[in-house]
């Protein structure tokens, strides 16, 4: 796996704990992912018990201990997965003296599934949280980890622990300690504000990104630094751009004479592959940004834009009219052997690769209606998830489960309507639900998981 | 910050046009705001039929104001400043190529003005492939413009994409409104 060697220092940093209690599991507890309509999985997540008194910077270490159970609860509740047994109902929970819980007061409670643990103040102001899951029928520990962390960083201890309750329970990887980048809308459609905007996945720690003075569209992570490619306008010109997010600083990419849109990271982060119009004309092009050489991929009068790699790099699937209209071609990556994917009804647009490289997501527009479909990569086995007036440009959550996109709600007879959100559906086509956001907002990209990212 | 200069420019052009629509008695291009009064018929005959976009029948001289020669207004009063297109498509019609030779002939009476070609696109379509369409709409115009005479250095093509709605409805003569070419006086 690439990620892997730009794997270094965490700001969290991680033990293993003891298994403290094992018992001859019966039936181990697992959550199925693979269908949608499942009942979800009862699972009781109690406020950590603390170890001492304490106040950090962040808060007490009784609220940061309440904070960090409700983070874990709602990651785990958003999935769809679990079932958040109401912390009212608890008949006991675990202590720091007994971390061993009583399970006859659990099982009471059909709970399936407890998430237990302690949190503390080390003697370097360092936070300290140690957390269990529990099978409750099977009265086993199924996992305990340690987490170190700055007190400031609580919230990505929570992600973690969340991470890897999903991880244990799914066998998926876990995808909650991530960032979601997005465009933020204001104002009428006539004149719309668009700002950069990037929040914790959870919509944490929101902040803008751009001011607003210039449209932007169409943001995108980097899969290996803590970077993001977009498009701005800049003198009534469309143009790439890349902004590093420790630095703050936006750089315009390459120098290009034309209009340049539709950026796309390589997955070893080290090309964009974007679209360049030259006389009305739009093709494929690739630059490498070591040596900013820039290389022609398609040579085609027709429409060629919204290119995504595979994960492998090997394969890059794009959106045509070539055809006569609007549908998904893939090519190797260096342009040769094109050939059309997709065939249904209607047109396909943004198409993205998934991470995982067995699907590729896409727009699928006919009916009156933009829907968000997969297919996989040689067009067979299609798929439409979502059915709205226009759900558009779809981002694939890190572990290739969830997606990502926006919604054009339609307008009402008497004008009102018309909102532009955020949503997220399964891969199952359950469990969608819109994700609130500051103002309305459009073109979601989900970030890499942070731990595998440098500085992340 | 120049995009927001042109931003308002833009603004005022919409404003002037619904004015100048609003004095033409037979204008059926005017602002969004009288839309919701118009058939679906109607509006739909006015993109595609004969007289779209049709400022040339305002007398700039009979206006008390008379637009300063060779500005936007100008351009609006004398010959119209968008042309409009058919779905997913940027051929030019015959009302366009109409309204663009009157460009062509107002371009070469004020041989010092430069302009800004701003191709749209409606709401339908996904973002980057209407970038692309934006962009051969306004390039539609442009090579139209220099075929008529006009020297090409004087031209600039760019897109919007769908990101400019003149009418943010869903209707189909919405849609059919948000896909045009606008020239802009730089």
């Amino acid at each position: 796996m690439v990620l892997t060697t730009h794997f270094r220092k965490l700001l969290v940093s991680v033990s293993v704990l003891m298994v403290a209690f094992t018992n001859a599991a019966l039936a181990q507890l697992e959550v199925d992912i693979t269908r949608g309509n499942v009942e979800p999985t009862p699972i009781a997540v109690p406020s950590l018990a603390v170890d001492g008194a304490g106040s950090t910077p962040a808060g007490t270490l009784a609220e940061l201990a309440a904070q960090i159970s409700q983070v874990v609860s709602n990651d785990l509740v958003k999935t769809g997965l679990f079932r958040i047994i109401d912390p009212n109902a608890f008949i006991s929970v675990p202590t720091v003296e007994n971390i061993r819980p009583r399970f006859g007061n659990w099982r009471a409670l059909d709970t399936q599934a407890l998430v237990s643990g302690l949190i503390r103040l080390e003697d370097d102001g360092q936070l300290k949280v140690e957390f269990r899951l529990w099978d409750v029928f099977a009265e086993r520990q199924m996992t305990g980890l340690g987490y170190t962390a700055p007190p400031r960083n609580w919230r990505r201890i929570a992600h973690l622990i969340s991470d890897t309750v999903y991880e244990r329970l799914t066998g998926e990887t876990g995808y909650f300690d991530t960032r979601i980048v997005y465009v933020a809308e204001t104002g009428p459609k006539t004149n719309r504000v668009k700002r950069l905007a990037m929040m914790d996945q959870d919509g944490a720690n929101h902040r803008f990104l751009t001011n607003g003075e210039d449209i932007v569209l169409t943001p995108r992570f980097s899969p290996t630094r803590q970077e993001i490619t977009y498009m701005a306008y800049y003198n009534n010109t469309p143009r790439v751009y890349l902004y590093n997010i420790e630095t703050g600083k936006h750089e315009v990419l390459g120098d290009f004479p034309n209009i340049t849109f539709a950026p796309r990271f390589s997955p070893d982060g080290n090309s964009v592959i974007l679209s360049l119009l030259d006389e009305g004309n739009s093709d494929i092009y690739v630059m490498d940004l070591r040596t900013r050489q820039v290389r022609q991929l398609t040579d085609h009068p027709a429409i060629d834009t919204s290119p995504s790699y595979s994960p492998d790099g090997r394969y890059i699937v794009f959106n045509s009219d070539r055809g006569g209209s609007q549908q998904l071609y893939v090519m190797n990556n260096d342009g040769t052997n094109v050939r059309r994917i997709s065939f249904g009804n209607g047109r396909y647009g943004t198409p993205v690769w998934s991470p995982r490289g067995d699907l590729i997501a896409f727009t699928k527009i006919g009916e009156g209606k933009f829907r968000i479909g997969v297919m996989r990569p040689d067009g067979k086995g299609e798929r439409v998830l979502t059915d709205a007036y226009q759900d558009e440009g779809p981002t694939w959550s890190p572990n290739g489960r969830v997606l990502q996109y926006f919604r054009v709600q339609q307008t009402r007879a008497d004008g009102s309507g018309g909102q532009v959100n955020l949503w997220s559906v399964d891969l199952t086509g359950y469990n969608e639900r819109m994700i609130p956001t500051p103002t309305e907002a459009s073109d979601p990209a989900w970030s890499p998981v942070l731990r595998l990212i440098p500085g992340g | 910050m120049q995009l927001n200069n042109i931003g308002k420019k833009v603004l005022t052009v919409a404003a002037l046009t619904a004015l100048l629509s609003a004095c033409a008695s037979d204008n059926d291009m005017s602002s969004s705001d009288d839309m919701s009064n118009r058939g679906m018929e109607q509006t739909d005959s006015s993109v595609s039929g004969p007289g779209a976009v049709g400022t040339d029948r305002v007398d700039s001289s009979q206006l008390d104001d008379a637009p300063a020669a060779g500005t936007q207004e100008d351009l609006i009063a004398t010959a119209g400043e968008r042309v409009h297109f058919a779905f997913d498509s940027h051929e030019l019609s015959f009302q366009a190529k109409s309204i663009l030779r009157k460009q062509a002939a107002w371009l070469k009476q004020h041989s010092m003005v430069s302009v800004t070609i701003e191709g749209h696109a409606d709401e339908r379509g996904t973002r980057e492939y209407n970038l692309a369409l934006g962009q051969r709409r306004s390039t539609a115009v442009r090579n139209f413009l220099i075929a008529e005479g006009i020297s090409g250095n004087r031209i600039t093509a760019t897109t919007y994409g769908k990101e400019r709605l003149l009418d943010p409805g869903q209707t189909e003569a919405a849609h059919a409104k948000n896909r045009r070419a606008v020239t802009v006086v730089q």
